[in-house]
């Protein structure tokens, strides 16, 4: 839904569904720290990973041998220098970006480039700092949503699919395809596919193999090192969780867009939101 | 409205998504590289989930919680060395040039028995040998064979008084010439009494090398790198380090790292 559209509907009265509210005060809380807390570990774990831009499979990190699964460096050529990012063994040039960046008379040898980075230039102890203050903040905020959506059957009632909704999954995939949405008083299938892949998977996996990577936190509960394949395993697997957490939020954002920015983003403050019309109406919706 | 028209296209919104991601990637960082400096109240702020950190590990991981041991198979390479790799110091030089034969480890500081130790009478004490995996903060891993004696007997023969809190280790390292302070390291008794805490001699089968802390590094396993200082000289017990240093309790605290250095 565009803007343009929307303001169509509030001319044409009757074309409006009800306008319901759809998101408790702690769902909307609870969404937006979590928007600024993989803000800030998104840089500032770039800013970490800078530190040492190399993945690896196993428990330790191969210098004598190669079990790099990613690598970003830089190299000296007859042409001068390059940056250079290894995927699996694939080589590609990515000066500029991967490896080397910054402005053209000042190249400097690193992973991420300093826009995406926290702080700015390397600083691997601030880096650290700002990463483990917004892990607990994510951690304890995800506890938190947890229990109360828990006992106000946000769980139970938005996110768990029912079977109606499996049934659906093909036309839901359609519809989205087209960029043809439904706005009704729940979730979509492929939304609470989404939200729960978040909930239940990527979080829980990224707290997780951040755990892994603690010497301290290994000595206590060491078949968390085994789980994931080895400490160096799960650095990768975190890096992975990372990654599709990024792609979750590129979608979402174009999901947002694409459905009604200013209708969604209503419903995440102040709780209310326009649903289509012919939503049946039931008691405290407002119109 | 299903009928009405989308008048946002794919092309236009996935052009339109990549412009904003880039403008964003454009803006940069810079915003928040105050919180790099030292004296910024939101970084005091900021590092007390440090804090947290090393609260809630002591409450969840038992004192004696032993760093996992690897088989001798898993040593696939040597242990790479980092950080101060050949000292320079007047003093180091003189010990190196005699193979550390006039070498001795001072015990100080809140403790009932001053003394020394030569490298000769920590060899003849009895070792420990572990096969550990050693995290180092940049993020890499190196698996090794470190054999030592435990802290843990040094710190029985002194006779640790009642008001010691942390041990202080005394480094001959200067890791930066152009800023000139010895590597210095502190834990506290819990590290300090772990079973896998040792002043290592040996690696890998072989005499400690110099690249990794000779003639004497501590291991602290459940730890990262900085937190094992090599070439120790010195061990003080103290009730709190604030008076060496920059009273962070550690050459890379000093310089913005976490004391505790467990995660």
């Amino acid at each position: 839904m565009s803007i343009a559209r929307e303001n169509a509907q509030s001319v044409d009265a009757p074309a409006l569904g009800p306008l319901i509210y759809r998101q408790s005060v702690v769902t909307r809380i609870t969404h937006w720290m979590w928007a600024v807390c993989l803000f800030f570990l998104l840089l500032s774990g770039l800013q970490i990973f800078n530190a040492h831009p190399a993945l690896y499979i196993g428990n330790e990190s191969g210098f004598g041998y190669d079990n790099a699964v990613l690598s970003m460096r830089a190299v000296d050529t007859p042409q001068g220098p390059q940056g250079r990012t290894n995927i699996l063994g694939h080589d590609f040039n990515t000066t500029g970006v991967f490896g080397l960046s910054g402005r053209a008379d000042n190249l400097k040898v690193r992973g991420f480039p300093s826009a995406l980075t926290i702080p700015s230039y390397r600083d691997l102890g601030t880096g650290r700092v700002v990463h483990f203050f917004f892990a607990w903040l994510l951690v304890i905020t995800l506890f938190v949503w947890l229990l109360a959506s828990f006992f106000n059957g946000h769980l139970r009632r938005d996110l768990a699919p029912t079977g109606k909704d499996l049934q659906n999954f093909p036309r839901d995939v359609a519809d989205h395809a087209r960029f043809r949405f439904h706005h009704g008083r729940s979730y979509n299938v492929l939304q609470k596919l989404a939200y729960c892949g978040v909930f239940f998977i990527l979080f829980p996996l990224i707290i997780a193999t951040g755990l892994t990577m603690s010497p301290g936190f290994d000595a206590g509960f060491p078949w968390l090192v085994e789980l994931f394949g080895g400490r160096q395993s799960a650095r990768t697997l975190h890096f992975l969780a990372m990654f599709l957490l990024v792609s979750f939020f590129v979608i979402h954002i174009l999901m947002v867009l694409a459905a009604g920015p200013l209708n969604e983003l209503r419903s995440m403050i102040t709780g209310w939101y326009r649903a289509s019309p012919g939503t049946p109406e039931i008691e405290g919706d407002r119109q | 409205m299903s009928q009405s028209k989308i008048l946002l296209s794919r092309r236009n919104l996935l052009s339109a998504g990549a412009a904003g991601v880039s403008s964003l990637v454009l803006a940069g960082c810079d915003t928040f590289d105050f919180l790099g400096e030292g004296e910024s109240k939101t970084r005091s702020v900021l590092e007390k989930a440090n804090d947290l950190t090393y609260r809630a590990q002591r409450l969840l991981i038992r004192n004696g919680a032993l760093a996992t041991e690897y088989s001798e198979s898993e040593i696939r390479q040597g242990q790479r060395p980092n950080g101060s790799t050949d000292p320079q110091t007047a003093e180091y030089l003189a010990l190196k040039g005699n193979s550390f034969a006039d070498y001795r480890l001072s015990i100080t500081g809140l403790i009932e028995r001053p003394r020394s130790y030569s490298l000769a009478e920590l060899r003849n004490m009895p070792s420990r040998t572990q096969i550990t995996r050693h995290d180092c903060v940049e993020g890499w891993s190196c698996i090794a064979k470190w054999t030592g004696t435990q802290l843990s007997r040094i710190l029985d023969e002194a006779g640790v008084k009642p008001n010691a809190r942390f041990v202080v280790f005394h480094c001959y390292d200067i890791y930066d010439e152009s800023d000139p302070a010895a590597y210095y390291e502190s834990c506290d008794l819990i590290d300090a009494r772990h079973p896998q805490t040792i002043l290592a001699y040996g690696l890998n089968g072989q005499s400690l090398p110099v690249a990794n802390g000779a003639p004497i590094r501590v291991r602290i396993e459940r730890a990262l790198g900085y937190k094992q200082p090599k070439y120790v000289h010195t061990i003080e017990l103290a009730d709190s380090f604030s008076r060496f240093g920059l009273g962070k309790g550690g050459y890379w605290e000093d310089r913005g790292y976490d004391w505790y250095a467990g995660i």
